[in-house]
């Protein structure tokens, strides 16, 4: 910041104004300002004395827009105070928040003071210059097949659950919190959990979950629950994501974030942008969605010569199990894979419920394979996810003519695919396998069918691993 | 930059500014905002009024602050130095903003596109001397820009005249002085380096036909859908079908002398993995780094939405100051539709009258004019260059019908549609051989004929035939069941499915099989149709489908393209040999 603008600033910052002009929704609008700055941090004082936040949307000569993400029940034209504090959103971060439960914009709401910061950062956060990106590499297994074998996780990679309503997407989430691991490493690690319009018990199932396993100590959690107002989700990943890069690349810390309910939050957002009158793209949500979802998911990642990590477990439930629908659709082309939740498994009782086919893991490439999980990986997966595809082709045909009807290579087919999805698909939910166990229940499954349809796999591998 | 001030803010709505008291500003000029100096672009004058596209993050901005012209519309630099670089949208490097800024990218952080310290070896060239009248577009001498990109400096446009000065071979940096030219108006003393604003296409003397293919070394666009250099292709497919990769393999094996890869709107990660594996690839053509010809223009998706716009301008004028001296350049864009999005959002700011899903009624215009700065051409000293434009497309829920699809199909002559279902099957590239096309197979077959004998297109129709043929099949296999088909016709299915697995499937992490040569691919093409072709044959004198499917040498067809070598084409006529043979054994017992 130049001298002459820090002089200006200082003068302006923290100017007050008594009373405002319109209220709409979360929005506040004031006319006759002194010029305030786009997307400048405001306080905003009710009658009684509290002190809500607001964010500056749109600044002008004639009015400023200002939304208050604790919504604006109970606030009055004549009696509210607005004070513009020439400075952006920011929070203050620290290791010591680890273990402390939030608000949406960092407030403790654990009923502890507030704990000390290192550092008082701005919650949008600035975008890394890609080269300094370190490419990620470190398989990390999560002891669940379908997600090891199949799309494997990636440290810094942010890789989304697709889900639905009443799916078991939380408890997929907190086993992968609770197994996750790369072998070899034992660093520092942290989970940041974000919850967006989620109701009191999800909170509580993951909060459970954490204090089961003894690492409640090294999460932080903040909650914008389903009965706080809908606005506060706005800011809630964004919040969190500024501690987890906080302890991530000034810590050294390897950062796993779960974020729930990115629908929820695409919703605020479509509320807000419907009340300005924007024009809207599909089913009504901002066009700049997908650039909005790209400040958040493209928060995560490596540094080159610095330690840490952010990986990314966002969850979303598709309205309608709708995965064109725009939320799970941009996420899609802005994530590096997603895990997508079947409701037909789901009813026939396979845990996890992983739609093998649509599922997609873009950073295994360069994460799997000899010296990373075993030499046969890569080919491996190839081959399963070829076959499962046939598999479905299959099934079609038998529910036209019938299962009798089919060719005998079709019933291995079937057979096969029945041993993938219990066997391999199919774990508890307390199950944890070695990446060894996951692949060689692969072989078993693939020994289903005859040597001569395994094109993606090598003859040594066959050797090795067919049949045995 | 100047310190001249045009005007102040009157309102910041995100990326666009509205601006009062304006005075003495043009349509399309280059501004900057407030303390911070952000970028911005005048794109609407009225009266004092202004609305100005800001290239940064506009947080803080207020009303009040002041505007400050530059005079210049937004140019880029042109000389030596940009192959190897990479960029944002607006031709900041990265690198250096790397090391000036640390990782993450601040505001209001400049450095020059060029480099300004670097020395670089200029020769003059032969029969130039003070006096010679030059030609705006004519080479006055050479740099060694990398091992494999030879620098022509170029009389800017508009500057021809007679020499007065030439520099004599020796180092020098870009700013030192490389000519000076007496032209209509003036001196003019040239650098080594000059700007060209991005939005106008850069003249030429003539476009040309297109006649050579862009040989990309992947089977399925080489064989069935191929593309022309100074052509055109759109890519459209739903998330995770495969347009990056379909676009990383291209720019990585394809025979074009320059790439410029534009990541426009698209993950950090992509580009950092294009920086860390291109350095280390080899071009299989010419030996050198793959880096050596190649220039990146990253403008992710977390970066500011007006850049966005502006970088496939920049991509596409580096790309033809390339081809101005004789190379041919193919440009890759990921994605199009990040770049209609962003004049969507800033439309939307600026409260135009939206068209179509919110995107304003100029989006064909520009999407028109985008894909037209694509061509064969013969630039202004006589030479011939080409700028290829290959432009992924993501429709929203991969429904092909949305208007960046529909308007860009209008405006491009190939088409390599991913297929979601083959994408899910990993069928790797997803590129569809029902929904694809190319409008440049007759412009193209005569190279290929003249290079792989005659039978090219003849064998492509074949293929293409037996792969309608299959569609068909498969419906009724569908209702009834294989068994329903005499052996003949499953015998066609037999085929298609070998082919898709033998050929149309290329896995782009192997090492053999990720580029294909030109002979290989005819080879290929040529052992799966004679299969078809004796195949039918034998089923004709009464052999069994089972009997066909179960040679060995089936199954050495499905992995010649991993298991030999792209230029071992003895081991193809051995292939082949082994076929023959087999066949003529199994016709030999059913005699
Ligand atoms: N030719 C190929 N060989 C092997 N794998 C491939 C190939 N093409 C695509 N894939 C697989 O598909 C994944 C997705 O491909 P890609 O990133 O190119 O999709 P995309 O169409 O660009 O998606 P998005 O629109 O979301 O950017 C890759 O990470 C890779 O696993
Ligand atoms: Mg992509």
């Amino acid at each position: 910041m130049s001298k002459e603008e820090l002089i200006s600033r200082e003068l302006l910052a923290g100017r007050e104004y008594a009373g405002i002009d319109r209220i709409e929704g979360p929005l506040a609008y004031i006319r006759k300002t002194h010029p305030v700055g786009y997307r400048e941090l405001v306080e905003c004082i009710d009658r009684e004395g509290n002190i809500r936040t607001g964010l500056v949307l749109d600044t002008s000569d004639e009015v400023v827009v200002v939304q208050i993400f604790e919504g604006t029940s109970g606030l009055t034209l004549p009696d509210t105070r607005m004070r513009f504090m020439g400075e952006p959103l920011s929070i203050g971060v620290s290791e010591a928040m680890l273990g402390r439960v939030f608000n949406g914009l960092g407030k403790p709401i654990d009923g502890g003071a507030a704990p000390p910061t290192d550092d008082i950062l701005n919650v949008n956060g600035l975008p890394i210059n890609p080269t300094a990106r370190e490419y990620p590499r470190d398989f990390i297994q999560t002891g669940i097949s379908i997600i090891d074998g199949m799309t494997t996780l990636i440290r810094g990679q942010k890789l989304p659950i697709f889900s639905g309503n009443g799916l078991p997407h939380n408890e997929l989430a907190a086993q992968i919190a609770r197994q996750a691991k790369i072998i070899g490493d034992n660093s520092n690690f942290a989970v940041v959990f974000a919850a967006m319009g989620v109701k009191h018990d999800v909170a509580r199932y993951f909060i459970d979950s954490f204090e089961e396993t003894g690492v409640i100590g090294n999460v932080a959690l903040f909650l914008s629950l389903a009965d706080d107002p809908s606005i506060e989700r706005t800011i809630t990943p964004r919040t969190a994501l500024t501690l987890a890069e906080h302890l991530a690349f000034n810590k050294g810390m390897h950062v796993l974030v779960i974020m729930t309910d990115m629908t929820n939050y695409c919703e605020s957002l479509r509320e807000i942008s419907t009340l300005r009158g924007e024009i809207p793209s599909r089913k009504g949500y901002p066009g700049y969605l997908y650039s909005d979802l790209a400040e958040i998911y493209e928060r995560s990642g490596m540094l080159k010569g610095i330690g840490g990590s952010i990986t990314q477990l966002p969850i979303l439930t598709m309205p309608n199990d709708d995965i064109s629908h725009p939320v799970p659709d941009l996420s899609g082309y802005i994530t590096e894979g997603q895990i997508v939740f079947e409701r037909e498994m789901n009813g026939r009782g396979i845990y996890p419920p992983v739609a093998g086919l649509p599922s997609l893991s873009r950073l295994m490439k360069d994460g799997i394979g000899e010296g990373m999980t075993r030499e046969d990986h890569p080919h491996l997966s190839n081959q399963l996810f070829a076959a499962y595809s046939y598999v479905k082709d299959v099934r079609n045909l038998a529910s036209v003519i019938g299962e009798e009807e089919l060719t005998p290579l079709d019933h291995q087919y079937i057979e096969f695919g029945e041993f993938f999805e219990k066997s391999f698909v199919h774990q508890d939910s307390h199950e944890d396998r070695t990446i060894e166990e996951t692949l060689d229940i692969g072989w078993q499954a693939l020994s289903k069918l005859p040597v001569e349809e395994l094109h993606r796999v090598t003859e040594d591998e066959i050797d090795e691993y067919y049949d045995r | 930059m100047t310190d001249r001030i045009i005007g102040q803010v009157s309102r910041v709505n995100g990326p666009v500014i509205e601006a009062t008291d304006i005075t003495d500003a043009m349509m399309m000029e280059l501004v900057r905002i407030g303390y911070g100096r952000l970028v911005g672009e005048i794109v609407k004058l009225a009266g004092s009024t202004a609305v100005i596209q800001v290239y940064e993050d506009t947080t803080g901005i207020r009303p009040g602050d002041n505007i400050f012209g530059s005079g210049m519309p937004l140019s880029v630099e042109l000389g030596p130095g940009l192959i190897g670089t990479i960029y944002d949208g607006i031709q900041r490097p990265l690198e250096d903003l790397l090391e000036a800024g640390g990782e993450f990218i601040a505001k209001g952080v400049t450095k020059p596109a060029l480099n300004r310290d670097k020395k670089w070896h200029f020769i003059p060239a032969d029969g130039l001397e003070a006096g010679s009248m030059v030609e705006a577009g004519q080479s006055l001498g050479t740099i060694r820009e990398t091992e494999r990109v030879e620098h022509k400096v170029l009389v800017p446009y508009g500057k021809s005249g007679k020499l007065l000065e030439l520099a004599a071979e020796s180092d020098y940096t870009i700013a030192e002085k490389a000519a000076v030219i007496e032209t209509g108006d003036g001196t003019f003393n040239m650098e080594f380096y000059h700007r060209w604003p991005i939005r106008n296409p850069r003249p030429v003397k003539e476009r040309q036909a297109l006649k050579l293919p862009l040989v990309t070394g992947q089977r399925v666009i080489d064989t069935l859908f191929p593309l022309a250099k100074g052509g055109t292709v759109a890519i459209p497919g739903g998330f995770g079908t495969g347009k990056t990769m379909t676009q990383h393999a291209v720019a990585k094996w394809c025979d074009a002398d320059i790439i410029v890869y534009i990541g426009c709107g698209e993950r950090g990660n992509e580009m950092t993995d294009v920086l860390m594996e291109f350095p280390d690839l080899i071009d299989p053509r010419t030996g050198a780094s793959l880096m050596d010809r190649t220039i990146l223009i990253a403008n992710t998706s977390n970066m500011p939405v007006s850049a966005r716009e502006a970088s496939i301008y920049t991509g596409v004028t580096l790309a033809e100051y390339y081809r101005d001296q004789g190379y041919h350049v193919a440009i890759m864009a990921d994605s199009t539709s990040r770049w209609a999005e962003a004049l969507r959002e800033l439309a939307g700011r600026m409260e135009e009258m939206p068209a179509e899903e919110g995107f304003p009624a100029y989006l064909p215009t520009r999407i028109a004019e985008f894909y037209e700065r694509a061509g064969y051409m013969t630039v202004l000293d006589g030479s011939e260059g080409s700028v290829t434009i290959i432009g992924a497309v993501s429709p929203p829920g991969g429904d092909f019908s949305e208007p960046v699809t529909q308007h860009t199909k209008r405006f491009v002559r190939c088409f390599w549609g991913l297929d979601r279902q083959l994408a899910n099957a990993r069928h790797y590239p997803a590129i569809s051989w029902l929904d694809s096309y190319s409008e440049y197979l007759d412009d193209v077959s005569g190279w290929w004929e003249t290079h792989s004998g005659s039978a090219w297109l003849k064998n492509r129709s074949e293929m293409m035939e037996l792969l309608q043929k299959e569609v068909r099949l498969q419906q009724v296999v569908k209702l009834v069941g294989p068994d329903a088909l005499p052996d003949s016709q499953r015998f066609i299915i037999e085929v298609c499915t070998l082919f898709k697995n033998a050929f149309l499937q290329q896995n782009a992490f192997d090492d053999i099989d990720r580029y294909s040569s030109v002979e290989k691919q005819v080879r290929m093409m040529e052992i799966i149709l004679l299969y078809s072709r004796r195949g039918t044959e034998a089923i004709r004198h009464g052999i069994t489908l089972l009997k066909l499917r179960h040679m060995k040498v089936v199954q050495d067809i499905t992995r010649m393209k991993l298991s030999i070598a792209n230029d071992d084409m003895k081991a193809m006529d051995k292939l082949e040999a082994r076929l023959v043979r087999a066949m003529d054994q199994l016709e030999k017992i059913y005699e």
